[in-house]
């Protein structure tokens, strides 16, 4: 980031215009995806185990992502009838989870990277776009939505939506067990 | 020539008849399905095969054969498709893209020892693809039901009959002789074997350890797809965060 006096001078009036409403800043959210992809880059460049790099992932994944919004988009309308127990235990089941499979996939990036392109506020929340450069592949777009927390929420990758292909996944696991939240609980803690 | 022109205008009008439309309330989270059933049991079929052939690294490919030849595996299958690429980028009106994989082309044919090597890529030309599915789609056609296709896999109408036009107007085909043109074919397959092996982890999830690989495979695809087109995301795809009820989570 290029810290000219210009640049802070724009940030400044952008919020002094924007007021409270805009807690977050676009410089904020695309610093703290600038931040996420590093960390994922070193992953990917470290060379450790599969096992390993699961840890590590679903470490960087409770940092930057806004896990309790995933997990309660990704359970639907069957979060209206669990209890709060079972939604936390659910969070923390599919955090696990979700880490294993985003991991098993950004370890095909290994001998690539990626690279935060640029930020876009919409209504409420911010899109920042990367790039993701792979051995013998096109470059493709990785987005991630942030939302005022400055935790990432949604993430996009060549347009197909995490948080869409959760809900549909965990809506067939649940019909699966006959809609048994607890059995899904427990499977999600296995699943890889 | 006057065949050729014939064959594409029947194609073109059959075609704009083909690809239904749904109908208020009947698409869903934009996932127009109207033959799921017939759909779930080509899948079936699909993943079987899958399973047999490919399943893993692509049946053995991606271990085995080294990373320098699947490379040029992959560079080759794609200087082979960059004509027609070419050609369809003329016909959606992109004429920057159409001159810019020309040059592309020209630069690894020769440049890169008949499209063995990319070296357009460093050349700051990295690797684009089209196909008539996308001018269809550029022309306004609509994107008609989801559609899987025996072997080949998940499509929609309109790119079902994109592929059917693709198979008949690589310009490559042709200057080349029979003998060249399967083994542009067959580089193009090994090239998709390549592929299945390199996403074995991300293929395989979806296929063997989702609870719906249907459902899971039908979302990805129109959402790549759509994306792939710049077509407008159905209004359900952008979520706004302040709108999930995080409560007790």
């Amino acid at each position: 980031m290029d810290w000219t006096r210009r640049s802070l001078l724009t940030t400044g009036a952008a919020l002094l215009i924007a007021g409270p409403a805009l807690a977050l800043t676009e410089a904020q959210a695309s610093g703290m995806v600038g931040n996420l992809v590093n960390e994922i880059n070193r992953v990917i460049a470290s060379g450790k185990s599969e096992r390993a790099m699961y840890g590590d992932f679903e470490r960087i994944f409770k940092k930057y992502a806004d896990t309790r919004a995933i997990a309660a988009y990704a359970m639907g309308v069957d979060g209206r009838r669990a209890t709060n127990a079972q939604k936390k235990a659910f969070t923390d089941a599919f955090t696990g989870y979700i880490s294993r499979k985003y991991g098993k996939r950004f370890r095909e990036f290994i001998g690539g990277r990626l690279e935060v392109q640029g930020v876009s506020r919409n209504r409420n929340f911010y899109d920042v776009s990367t790039i993701a450069y792979l051995k013998g592949e096109a470059p493709f777009e990785v987005n991630f939505h942030v939302s005022d927390n400055n935790k990432f929420y949604n993430m996009y990758i060549e347009g197909v939506n995490m948080l869409l292909t959760e809900r549909t996944e965990i809506g067939a696991m649940l019909d699966r067990r006959r809609g048994d939240i607890d059995a899904l609980i427990a499977d999600l803690r296995s699943a890889s | 020539m006057s065949g050729f022109r014939a064959f594409f205008a029947i194609a073109i009008l059959v075609l704009a008849g083909a690809c239904s439309v749904p109908g208020p309330g009947q698409a869903p989270d934009g996932i127009w399905d109207p033959n799921e059933t017939a759909n779930r049991k080509v899948h079936a079929f699909n993943t079987r095969i899958d399973e047999k052939l490919l399943r893993g690294t692509g049946g053995g490919y991606a271990d085995k054969v080294p990373e320098d030849v699947q490379m040029v595996v992959t560079n080759v299958a794609d200087a082979v498709s960059l004509p027609a690429t070419v050609v369809n980028q003329l016909l959606q009106g992109r004429l920057v893209d159409a001159s810019r994989n020309t040059l592309r082309f020209t630069i690894n044919a020769t440049l890169g020892f008949g499209g063995m090597f990319d070296p357009a890529t460093e050349a700051g030309l990295p690797k684009d693809e089209s196909d008539f599915g996308a001018t269809l789609a550029a022309w306004g056609v609509p994107e008609g039901g989801y559609l899987v296709l025996p072997i080949v896999g998940p499509s929609t109408e309109r790119d079902a009959v994109g592929r059917v036009v693709d198979l008949f107007t690589n310009p490559l085909d042709r200057v080349l002789t029979v003998p060249q043109r399967r083994t542009k074919t067959a580089f193009v397959l090994l090239d998709k074997v390549g592929s299945r092996g390199q996403y074995a982890a991300t293929v395989d999830g979806v296929l063997y350890d989702s609870a719906d690989s249907y459902a899971q495979l039908r979302l990805i695809y129109l959402q790549n797809r759509r994306f792939e087109l710049g077509e407008e995301a159905p209004a359900a795809d952008v979520i706004d965060p302040t709108e999930i009820d995080t409560t007790g989570f």
